[in-house]
């Protein structure tokens, strides 16, 4: 009987996860197709751009800086066993640029403006603001969430990108300033080390399919959230948790995938 | 031409009386059953508003009320009959058909439902601003004009959450008409309000729906301040209209169920208690 119970159970989660997955599919494509408003009027994803990437703006910097500053600490110990420590540029930018920078900002991303896009829009579900749009014959994928997609989708790479620039000036405030190597070196190694197509381009695109992720995920659950207070809480909290693990598991594939060997 | 060939066109007097029934309702609802999956809500309902009036439908809690007024602005799909609002039927337009009536109608949410992010000024502009191509001086001209018709001119530049309830929901009226709909609804548009806010609702219900030319379907369990207002009201009880008559009619109706909710009796056709098993043996004083 417990056997069966447990069997069950395991075939109602699964069915359960590939229903919303396909629902979730039915919406991004719902966004896609009605996409034309934001085109058209494009402050309305001006105005999203800067609620979600530059009201991030200052916990990327922030978190850059430190995450540079420790890349360049650890990496100079490591980099001065094998005596190579003028290299610690290299380090600290293919690093950034490759995996941390994208990562890192996109698990920020999600927590900063991903929970913050599903509690928004999960509150207009339940004040019935959405419906009310409807009722005025406005649709409110187009108006409201087509919009903040495209917001997420370009500010992502952006944040960053910055938060692979401060990174590498973390390491450099590290490395060159507090430890002593030395200026040119660490720029001039670090310049012909780090290839655009191979490092930057790829990096670039990572991070674009992580903002398409996280901001399809966070406006799936405010769309979808149950309307009432405790639906929001959980929407919202479920929004961080899914994002970060598709952000790491699509990081996983996408690198398999461009560094093969490189 | 001989007169006669006229005489066959034009409908004689009597004639236009009778058809009047049919041509001058905005909204016809004929024998609309609804469920939402298995929870049956309406049964076989058919009830109609005639063009420049205000109707109310009255019911208890859960009774089906806003449920009805989503099929009448399409967001829901009968089960079997049909809504029909002026002259069309609403489950078979098709999407661009339903955002076109929808113009026509302003619905008023139970609690406003303003947008959160815009001011007052720019809640009630949202219509204007997606819908047409008025210059920005109309608008706001338009504006001002809707605000100052529900007394909150003055209250433009306020946020939603700055405005007391009944604020709240003046401001949604008035963006609720800021295209001049054909048709308002109110959905239970006193809940929660004070006497004094109450009364300057619903008489701005009546006021707006005779000076515009509207016609209005109010829904509501508050029986007091909309006998006041309506020219006709429906009672709803699970799922059929139970009862009907002009406020006249009801405020001296014999039938046991209008009698309970005019006088909130506690106890009658509609029971104080949820269906339970026999409260002796549920303390466990029988065996
Ligand atoms: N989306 C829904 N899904 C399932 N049941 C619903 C839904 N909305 C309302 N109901 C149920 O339908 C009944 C009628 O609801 P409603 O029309 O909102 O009542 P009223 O407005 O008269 O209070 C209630 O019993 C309610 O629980
Ligand atoms: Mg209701």
């Amino acid at each position: 009987m417990k056997a069966n119970n447990f069997f069950s159970r395991i075939g109602r989660f699964t069915l359960d996860s590939i229903t919303r997955l396909g629902t979730a599919t039915r919406f991004l494509s719902q966004v896609l197709m009605r996409s034309g408003t934001s085109w058209r009027r494009f402050q309305l994803v001006i105005r999203e751009i800067y609620s979600s990437g530059v009201l991030s703006l200052i916990i990327i910097v922030a978190s850059g800086l430190f995450v540079g500053m420790v890349l360049g600490l650890q990496g100079y110990q490591t980099l001065q066993t094998y005596g190579s420590a003028q290299s610690l540029g290299v380090l600290v930018a293919l690093s950034l640029v490759r995996e941390l920078g994208p990562v890192v900002a996109a698990l920020l991303f999600a927590s900063r403006a991903g929970s913050a896009i599903t509690a928004e829009v999960g509150l207009m579900k339940t004040t019935e603001q959405l419906q009310a749009m409807e009722m005025m014959a406005v649709d409110p994928i187009a108006r409201i969430v087509a919009p903040r997609f495209w917001g997420g989708v370009i500010s992502m790479p952006l944040l960053a990108a910055i938060f692979s620039m401060t990174g590498i000036y973390g390491g450099y405030l590290i490395g060159v300033r507090l430890l002593g190597v030395d200026d040119g070196t660490f720029w001039s190694q670090m310049q012909s080390a780090v290839s655009f197509r191979e490092d930057i381009l790829n990096g670039v695109i990572k991070s674009a399919v992580f903002g398409f992720a996280v901001t399809v995920i966070a406006l799936f659950e405010g769309y979808d959230a149950v309307p009432t207070a405790e639906g929001i809480s959980r929407a919202t909290t479920r929004t961080v948790v899914t994002s970060s693990l598709t952000i790491l598991a699509l990081d996983f594939i996408l690198t398999a995938f461009m560094f093969r060997g490189a | 031409m001989p007169i006669s060939s006229y005489d066959d066109r034009i409908p004689s007097f009597p004639d236009l009386i009778f058809n009047t029934v049919s041509v001058d309702n905005l909204i016809d609802i004929r024998n609309v059953t609804f469920a939402y999956r298995n929870h049956a809500v309406l049964q076989d309902i058919s009830l109609s508003v005639p063009r420049g009036r205000v109707i109310a439908i009255m019911g208890g809690s859960g009774c089906g009320k806003t449920t009805l007024l989503r099929l009448i602005g399409g967001q829901l799909r009968p089960t079997q009959g049909e809504v029909s609002v002026n002259g069309q039927i609403v489950h078979q337009l098709n999407n661009h058909d339903l955002y076109q009536l929808r113009r026509k109608m302003g619905l008023l949410f139970q609690f406003g439902a303003l947008f959160t992010d815009l001011n007052v000024f720019d809640n009630v502009a949202f219509q204007m601003r997606e819908h047409t191509d008025l210059s920005a001086e109309m608008i706001h001209d338009l504006v001002l004009m809707k605000l100052n018709a529900v007394g909150l001119r003055g209250a433009q530049q306020l946020m939603p959450n700055e405005l007391s309830g009944g604020m709240a929901r003046r401001a949604a009226l008035a963006r609720a008409i800021a295209l001049d709909p054909l048709l308002m609804m109110y959905d239970e548009p006193f809940t929660g309000l004070d006497p004094i806010s109450m009364g300057v609702i619903g008489k701005l219900i009546r006021r707006l729906n005779d000076a515009l030319g509207l016609t209005s379907i109010l829904v509501t369990h508050d029986i007091e301040e909309s006998l006041k207002i309506v020219d006709y009201v429906y009672f709803i009880s699970e799922g059929r209209v139970e009862a009907q008559g002009t406020p006249d009619e009801i405020r001296i109706s014999k039938q046991a169920f209008v009698h309970q909710f005019v006088h909130a009796e506690e106890d009658g056709p509609v029971p104080f208690h949820y269906p339970a098993p026999d409260y002796a043996s549920d303390l466990g004083l029988k065996a």
